[in-house]
């Protein structure tokens, strides 16, 4: 009887929590939807081994649903192409998605609620996507996502101005990456008898992280930006 | 001095250099114009999944000066060796060097004159090449931060410069790649002392820079370690390091510095060491030759 009464127990457990997550992530999702389009400025620093890039000055424009740019109008940049995840709609925009309830972990020094979302098509480029949430600020603090084509990817955000938007100050987007070789016979090289980085320190993930220093939210957005 | 410019200048073959640099210049400017993103494509073929980059931003003047250099730079040793290797050989077969000799100078004062005579016409030709290659592609393409595709021991790297950290590296480049040119310059002059007609020293000091290019570009254990440091033809490409920007323990470029320049430096003195030892050779043998001619 007591054995029953527990199993009971469980399985009414889980739906209340599933339905605990799932309006954790509505509520999340309303935060995101006040914003309809924004530009901001900010600084871009890439951490990938086989490129040498400075700092780069770069304005972010984003327009809904999942309309995003990130362009260096001061010179060249290179922007990981799966940057455009930086706009959260395109993790937990529409309901195509089933919602697990994964409980609560530590994020730094934030106890966040671990919400993984399972698409519901099977053919969808996203495996699976794994939301850290601060339930007290409803953002997300960290999305992992991996994904059937292009690996996996990571963000971690930190809040701070314009945390009523679901805006974050700061991204650090992980990213797996490929060996970069250069097509033989391109280059005549001068051999400065510098040695190439040890395998030991090759990574085969990379980081592009950006600074907020400032974002225009709602003003509208032209769509030559996304051209 | 003079009087050798003047020569130089009425040789049509001197205008030949000019007019290949020229045109060598403009069909990669016309080529990358039309469809620079091909190129673009193949270098970053292996990363085109990962990253967006703005690909017509990056074919800029700069760029493209880099470009050409890096296909001229192996090819104007010869350009160089069709004037310098007639000095003494040209003399020669018109039968006026024992009449040149005949003059109040002294033939080592003549071979020095000969030899500044040959290296002005290096230094013209270099800024010939800086107005074709970089002035004419600034006009052109335009001015942005120049990126450098690059082949590091095993591995593979891209260098990004920004626009206002490049010119620089530029003077440098053509100051460094006027010391190496002079080495072809001097060893032309070196070989026409031998020979009644300029055929003979062009041959001969193109196919010099040919084994020893080919040499310094196996890559072999041994040769690297026994035979290319004593090539001049593993310094020639030199001039590139001005253009491997230094990098801080997160791989950030830092503005205005070198990877190595102890080793530009190095290679530079070994250059000039080039020069000396050939000039001074030129000298000593010219000295003690018969003139028959």
């Amino acid at each position: 009887m007591k054995k029953l009464f527990l199993i009971l127990l469980c399985f009414s457990i889980k739906p209340v929590s599933a339905q605990d997550a799932e309006a954790l992530v509505k509520k999340v999702k309303e935060k995101i939807d006040l914003v309809n389009n924004y530009e901001a400025d900010g600084i871009m620093k890439t951490n990938v081994t086989f490129l040498k890039v400075p700092e780069a000055q770069v304005k972010i424009y984003f327009k809904k649903p999942n309309l995003l740019k990130i362009k260096n109008e001061k010179g060249i940049s290179f922007v990981p192409k799966g940057a455009v995840s930086i706009n959260l709609n395109n993790i937990i925009g529409g309901d195509q998605y089933s919602i697990i309830d994964a409980g609560y972990e530590k994020t730094g020094t934030v106890k966040t609620r671990v919400v993984k979302l399972l698409p519901k098509d099977d053919n969808a480029d996203v495996v699976l996507s794994t939301l850290y949430i601060d339930e007290t600020n409803l953002v997300i603090i960290k999305a992992k996502t991996t994904t059937r084509e292009n690996g996996s990817y990571q963000l971690d955000m930190t809040f701070g101005k314009y945390t009523a938007y679901c805006l974050p100050d700061k991204i650090v987007f992980t990213f797996n990456i490929k060996d970069y070789k250069l097509p033989k016979g391109v280059t005549f090289d001068f051999d400065d008898g510098t040695n190439a980085d040890k395998p030991a320190e090759k990574n085969k993930t990379g980081k592009a992280e950006i600074s907020f220093n400032s974002y225009t939210i709602n003003k509208g957005v032209s769509d030559s930006f996304f051209k | 001095m003079q009087i050798e410019l003047f020569k130089i200048s009425k040789r049509p073959r001197t205008y030949i250099a000019f007019a290949a640099i020229t045109a060598i210049a403009f069909i990669f400017q016309f080529a990358f114009k039309a469809d620079g993103q091909s190129y673009m494509d193949l270098v970053l073929q292996s990363v085109k999944d990962s990253f967006e980059l703005e690909k017509a931003k990056a074919i800029n003047g700069y760029f493209m000066c880099y470009i050409i250099l890096n296909t001229l730079l192996i090819q104007v040793p010869i350009l160089v060796a069709l004037i310098a290797a007639d000095s003494i050989s040209g003399e020669a077969n018109m039968g006026t060097l024992r009449l040149l000799i005949s003059k109040p100078i002294s033939r080592t004062q003549l071979i020095l004159v000969k030899f500044a005579a040959a290296t002005i016409f290096t230094i013209l030709l270099l800024l010939w090449m800086a107005i074709t290659a970089l002035v004419i592609s600034l006009l052109i393409f335009g001015a942005d931060d120049m990126l450098i595709f690059r082949v590091k021991g095993e591995d593979s790297q891209i260098l990004q410069i920004t626009k206002d950290d490049i010119l620089w590296r530029y003077f440098a480049a053509f100051g460094y790649a006027t010391v190496a040119l002079t080495v072809i310059a001097a060893l032309s002059l070196f070989l026409s002392i031998f020979a009644e007609n300029s055929i003979g020293p062009i041959i001969a000091t193109v196919c010099i820079v040919i084994v020893c290019t080919i040499i310094s570009n196996i890559n072999v254990p041994i040769i690297d370690k026994n035979v290319k440091p004593f090539l001049f033809t593993s310094y020639l490409v030199g001039w590139k390091g001005f253009f491997y920007i230094g990098t801080n323990g997160e791989g950030v470029p830092i503005k205005g510095s070198l990877e190595n320049w102890p080793s530009i430096r190095n290679s530079l003195l070994i250059l000039i060491l080039h020069i000396a030892v050939i000039v001074t050779a030129s000298v000593l043998v010219f000295r003690k030759k018969d003139i028959l001619s």
